[in-house]
């Protein structure tokens, strides 16, 4: 399983990369938001996987009697799900409002301050 | 004497808030700063020549060795009465010069500036807060030369000299840095005492090198000369005092300030000759091409500077006699023939040598002042000029190595000198008066006043050498380590060489002054080989300079993000790449890996699939739709493998997404395709390679061995320490409970972003542009 984790993490990766190459917004979002999800699976597979022992302490216990999840890497990637989406939030609103004023959603239309150009 | 030194700061400071009154009458009030100095330094000369050395040490930051250290000994003396004492005479002159202007007080402000940090720097023993004050010349004299705002000329030149001075200024900090290290301290005094161990240090010459450097650009030599003549767009009473004894010596005290502590080697004294010399005779020769007074008093001025240097680079104890003793014949004729040209300019509003005669039948005085100088710049007896000429001829000739040439080069810089100071100082007044000039007025006393006073001192001390013999010079040649209390100064020293070469000096340069009249013809002819000197070169190089960093930065911040994006994926890929092609195993521990199980593998695919389709669907809404079955594919697999809290987050969070992505997309355009087919192509292939490097190097970490120290830390006390049995929950809102409250702090920065953009409202007229 860890050897199809690190492909999909590719696929992931590479995808994100290839939105992101992109002229339209929309895909510039859609490309941050896979590479993202690459990023965050990233972070939980070099942290091993274990299947069937979530980091929670059983009823009756107060330590940890058999094997379990790291929760670090966990925790670091609830914090990363949690502010992208503060980002993607933002950045979905931010391209509605450029699109009302400035009409395109071409970014190359975009990348001068001058209003001239 | 740290107050002496403030007081200039001060005066300026207080300048800002009472300026407007020092606009009218009582502008000539502001000369009192300077000529209280100049009586607070005077009175120590009796204890500095009987050899005494005064010391003053602040502590600024002990803890780097910097402190506010003062050292009053012979050179610093004479440099801080020249600063104060023609100081006194610029402030009183100015007054009357610019008489009425609008913007005197910050003019006085700028000049009590730059005297203050004259004063600092020939006083510091500290080579920080030596260099500190020397760069505060810098910058206040860009201010002065600068002064006319109004005028691009101006306002080029003050770059331009604030460019070459700031760029020595540079060197100056890393010799002082070199300095430093080599020693241990940044106490010139302390480096005296071991200066062998500088002598001895591989880095030796690297430290001269820098000295040099900011020496020869602060004292215009040779090839760093050419802003000191655009410097004379400044008003007159700046040239004045920046170059006739302030400014420009600076880079001349700081050679003779290191000679004790890095002289006498023959790497010092031969680079000191060979550009004191080429800049000595290059700005002489220049000299005589210019019609302009100031031009011609610009280059003599250089001219005068190449001899100092040359003569500290001769070393002898003679040499070190004719610089101190030169130091204040060109300080005083130099300053009066300033100041003559100021007055000549003000009153009759040229400064074309060719077309001024005969002025002396208005302004008498200042034809005194004038001639009187010229006597001494010539070293005609009895001027104290004659006695500098003496000197330097003397140590000139005793040079170990090339005498002829040595001496043919002196004998000739100083006919061409004397060239320049008959035509500056005699030439005006000489002759007829021009139809032009018939209503020209008299100047009054502030101005002519001050340039008489300095030119009969010139004469003064040349028949009385013993008024500054014992005060002034002899202190200044055992600051430089060398004893000079064998000789003395005096006009007549029989029949000798010396005396021989001072006849052919005169003689030949008045027949000069007789032959060569500077004419226009003349100052074209040069013009033609403007485009290879040193000023253009430096031009034409910074101009390149610019061109090629527009070009870079064109290259580099094109506003494209693809291109950024591109050259930081390629970047990234070709190193890792390169790292991972050098070492190719990846050993995979079958062994470890967990089994794939059939719902796995269908998750897997509807991920992959999802991906795929995300990429390339013509669609926005079926990519928006993928994108959120990848994001559930991701959280069953975060279910699959023990995250329970994640797989949560993920749902809600892909869920939100994808709903407020279809709620603002909704009415945006078409998805169109934007790129071509060969761009796609160049894409696909740039992020399919990332993607197997990011691979590659997951599967690689996979193969070392994990630590899991932290975590286990966490699991350990989620429940003793914190009471919490969720061990990410624990750490999330306890262990790291700051970090998840400035994580909050962004997501409310967030919204409240979202909720302005929706509620912004834009005029009508904004949204048409």
């Amino acid at each position: 399983m860890e050897i199809l984790l690190a492909i999909i993490i590719g696929v992931l990766y590479a995808a994100g990369i290839y939105m992101i190459l992109r002229r339209s917004l929309v895909k510039l979002i859609i490309g941050i938001i896979l590479l993202g999800n690459g990023a965050n699976l990233l972070i939980f597979l070099l942290g091993r996987i274990t299947e069937g022992a979530p980091p929670i302490i059983p009823e009756d216990s107060e330590v940890f009697l058999e094997a379990y999840a790291d929760p670090v890497p966990q925790a670091l990637i609830l914090t990363a799900i949690v502010i992208s989406f503060g980002l993607q939030s933002f950045a979905i609103i931010l391209v509605k409002r450029a699109h009302k004023v400035v009409k395109t959603d071409d970014l190359d239309e975009m990348n001068a301050t001058d209003e001239d150009s | 004497m740290l107050a002496a030194i403030l007081l200039g700061f001060l005066f300026a400071i207080f300048l800002v808030f009472a300026g407007k009154f020092f606009r009218g009458k009582l502008a000539v009030l502001s000369a009192l700063v300077p000529g209280g100095l100049f009586a607070y330094f005077a009175s120590f000369i009796p204890q500095i020549s009987s050899g005494d050395i005064i010391h003053k040490t602040y502590q600024w930051v002990p803890a780097f060795g910097v402190d506010l250290s003062f050292k009053l000994d012979g050179l610093s003396l004479l440099f801080t009465l020249m600063i104060t004492g023609i100081g006194f005479l610029v402030f009183a002159y100015t007054a009357s010069y610019l008489k009425g202007h609008k913007y005197l007080d910050r003019f006085y402000g700028y000049l009590s500036l730059f005297m203050a940090a004259m004063l600092g720097l020939v006083l510091s023993d500290n080579l920080i807060s030596l260099f500190v004050f020397w760069e505060l010349t810098s910058i206040s004299s860009f201010f002065l030369i600068g002064f006319n705002n109004t005028n691009p000329a101006s306002r080029k030149s003050a770059l331009t000299a604030l460019g070459i001075t700031g760029f020595g200024g540079f060197f100056l900090l890393a010799g002082a840095l070199l300095l430093g290290s080599i020693t241990g301290t940044y106490s010139i005094s302390e480096m005296l005492s071991i200066k062998d161990t500088i002598a001895g240090s591989e880095y030796y010459i690297l430290a001269v090198i820098f000295i040099f450097v900011a020496a020869f650009t602060k004292s215009a030599q040779f090839p760093f000369h050419f802003w000191l003549p655009g410097a004379m767009k400044a008003p007159t009473p700046v040239s004045t005092y920046l170059h006739s004894a302030t400014m420009v010596k600076a880079g001349i005290y700081l050679l003779m300030r290191f000679t004790p502590v890095l002289g006498d080697s023959q790497f010092w004294n031969t680079t000191l000759i060979i550009v004191g010399g080429i800049t000595m005779v290059y700005s002489a020769i220049h000299a005589l091409f210019r019609t302009d007074l100031k031009g011609v008093l610009a280059y003599s001025t250089i001219s005068a500077l190449g001899i100092l240097v040359f003569l500290i680079g001769l070393g002898t104890k003679s040499a070190f006699l004719a610089a101190a003793v030169f130091i204040i014949v060109h300080a005083l004729y130099k300053a009066t023939l300033f100041l003559v040209t100021g007055i000549i300019d003000h009153q009759t509003g040229t400064r074309d040598v060719t077309k001024l005669s005969g002025l002396r039948k208005i302004m008498m005085p200042v034809a005194i002042a004038g001639i009187l100088a010229a006597i001494s710049s010539a070293g005609i007896p009895p001027s104290v000029g004659f006695l500098g000429k003496e000197l330097t001829y003397e140590a000139s000739s005793h040079a170990e190595t090339f005498t002829i040439i040595i001496v043919i080069a002196i004998v000739l810089t100083k006919i061409l000198l004397l060239w320049a100071g008959f035509v500056a100082g005699i030439k005006p007044f000489v002759g007829k008066l021009p139809e032009a000039h018939k209503e020209v007025k008299a100047p009054d006393f502030l101005m002519w006043g001050p340039a008489i006073i300095l030119a009969v001192l010139g004469i003064v001390f040349g028949i009385f050498p013993m008024l500054i013999e014992s005060a002034l010079v002899k202190p200044v040649v055992s600051s430089l380590g060398a004893d000079a209390s064998e000789y003395h100064l005096a006009l007549w020293h029989g029949f000798n060489t010396v005396l021989l070469l001072s006849g052919i000096t005169i003689a030949v340069g008045i027949l000069l002054y007789f032959f060569l009249k500077p004419s226009v013809k003349l100052e074209n002819r040069i013009g033609k080989l403007e485009f290879i000197s040193p000023k253009s070169l430096t031009e034409k190089g910074t101009h390149y300079f610019s061109v090629f960093s527009a070009f870079w930065t064109n290259v580099f911040q094109n506003g494209y993000l693809r291109n950024y994006v591109t050259t930081i994926v390629l970047f990234l890929v070709v190193l890792v790449g390169y790292v991972m092609f050098g070492n190719p195993t990846v050993l995979i521990d079958y062994r470890q890996l967990s089994e794939v199980t059939a719902y796995e593998l269908a998750v897997v695919i509807i991920l992959i699939a999802g991906v795929f389709y995300t990429v390339f669907t013509k669609s926005r809404l079926a990519a928006v739709a993928a994108m959120g079955v990848v994001g559930l594919a991701i959280c069953l697999i975060f279910v699959f493998y023990s995250a329970p809290d994640l797989a949560m987050t993920q749902f809600s969070i892909d869920t939100l997404t994808v709903i407020l992505f279809v709620l603002v997309l909704y009415r945006l355009p078409k998805y169109l395709t934007l790129s071509d087919y060969k761009m796609r192509i160049r894409d696909g292939v740039l992020s399919v390679a990332l993607g197997t490097v990011i691979c590659l190097l997951a599967l690689q970490v996979l193969a070392e061995p994990t630590n899991s120290e932290i975590g286990d830390f966490y699991a350990k006390n989620a429940y003793i320490l914190a009471h919490g049995k969720n061990v990410v929950n624990v750490i999330l809102v306890d262990f790291r409970g700051t970090d998840t409250l400035m994580e909050i702090a962004v997501l409310s920065i967030s919204a409240i972003g979202v909720f302005g953009l929706l509620k912004l409202r834009l005029k009508s007229t904004d949204r048409s542009q």
